[in-house]
């Protein structure tokens, strides 16, 4: 059966904070390996920071900050979306443009990043 | 002679056992101003007097007559086909999230369980032989009360809920819209029964705030509001204690 229509906002911003806690989750262990390494076998991370100049690296570099500021701007709007009283009474509104905000700014920070990376 | 513009091609569900079913082909005659509940009526009346549906009022009050609309749910005597159709198509299902009794009704069982399980019941705090106490309904709170109360119990906002599909416990948004108007009625004694009912394991935090619920609520209400109330509430009164 056709699953309902999911193409509304906050659904979307609901699967991104989810997708992006996923990534998050995936990428974490790796990047604490890496730095611990720094205590451990300084000319195997290195070898391994060498990698990063890799454009392709770069490139997942920018998604990955995306995914944390997706995730830390999207969690603290759900914050304010729950534990905030609700002061609007245009409240679903308020919350879409939050969500499109958060969005933009995770964009403008992770662009940001990449473009001093390059 | 027909064009294609007068004729609908509409798909329904059709129950054959306990466990599945098919979608059945009818063509239906176009008329202005239709509704996706006279398409159903047109089928089981001319076409096929075996396909069971349900419904009441036909003006959108007694909340029986939701089903899936071309993948949505929506209450149908109020869902004009014009709005509904894609591309000259319709396909009619039962309401998501419940079990299917038969064709198009669902069994709306556990939904309404689960209003009680979240003590979405009066809790009397006078009894008949007290004075009536006017309701100010300027108040703050009362105001927060009156926007849950026009829910008329169609089940559309927790066939849209993906927090329902994954844990079938959960309470669902109309129920615990209800306890929210409860826990901000005057007159009702029972809030903190409410506020432990909907903080259990199948309770308000189990909510994503994903608002399909509040998207698809043809009464415009917002579960999704009440359910971030009640968080607050139940996190306050756990502090407290
Ligand atoms: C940076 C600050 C962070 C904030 C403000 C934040 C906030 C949140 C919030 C509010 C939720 C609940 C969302 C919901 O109810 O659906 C959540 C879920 C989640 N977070 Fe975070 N988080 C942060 C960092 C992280 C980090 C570093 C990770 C990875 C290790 C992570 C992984 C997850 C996962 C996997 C979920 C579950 C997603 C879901 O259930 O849909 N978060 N986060
Ligand atoms: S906001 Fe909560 S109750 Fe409403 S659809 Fe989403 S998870 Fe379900
Ligand atoms: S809250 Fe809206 S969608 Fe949900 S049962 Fe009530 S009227 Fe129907
Ligand atoms: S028939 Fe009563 S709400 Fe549609």
């Amino acid at each position: 059966m056709k699953k309902p229509a999911r193409t509304h906002r906050l659904w979307l911003a609901y699967m991104l904070h989810r997708l992006s806690g996923i990534g998050l989750v995936l990428f974490l262990p790796i990047h604490f390996w890496l730095l611990s390494l720094a205590l451990t076998d300084r000319a195997a991370m290195a070898d391994a920071l060498q990698f990063t100049a890799h454009p392709l690296v770069k490139i997942a570099e920018y998604g990955l900050v995306f995914l944390l500021a997706v995730h830390l701007f999207g969690g603290v709007r759900l914050l304010v979306l729950e534990w905030a009283r609700p002061v609007s009474n245009r409240w679903t509104d308020v919350h879409k443009t939050l969500a499109a905000f958060a969005v933009a700014l995770a964009f403008a920070v992770s662009t940001l990043f990449f473009l001093r990376a390059l | 002679m027909t064009s294609k513009d007068d004729v609908l091609s509409v798909s329904v569900w059709r129950q054959t056992d306990d466990e599945t079913g098919t979608f059945q082909q009818f063509d239906v005659p176009r008329q202005e101003s239709q509704t996706v509940l006279d398409i159903v009526s047109y089928i089981q009346q001319n076409l096929d007097s075996t396909l069971t549906y349900r419904f009441a009022c036909r003006v959108g009050m007694c909340g029986s007559c939701a089903m899936m609309v071309n993948g949505e749910p929506r209450w149908t005597c109020r869902t004009h086909v014009q709005k509904a159709a894609v591309d000259g198509k319709l396909q009619i299902a039962p309401l998501r999230n419940l079990p299917v009794i038969k064709d198009l009704v669902t069994d709306m069982d556990p939904f309404f369980d689960k209003w009680t399980k979240a003590e979405g019941v009066h809790h009397p705090s006078a009894t008949r032989h007290d004075a009536i106490v006017p309701v100010d309904t300027t108040t703050a709170q009362r105001t927060i009360a009156n926007e849950g109360i026009e829910c008329i119990n169609c089940a559309i906002c927790y066939a849209a809920c993906d927090t329902v599909s994954g844990n079938g416990d959960y309470l669902g948004p109309a129920a615990l819209q209800r306890a929210w108007t409860l826990v901000n009625d005057e007159r009702d004694g029972g809030h903190e029964t409410v506020l432990d009912a909907v903080s259990q394991n199948d309770g308000c935090h189990n909510c994503h705030s994903m608002g399909s619920c509040t998207h698809y609520c043809p009464n415009e209400l917002n579960p999704m509001k009440a359910i971030a109330g009640l968080k607050r509430e139940t996190a306050k009164s756990w502090l407290k204690w």
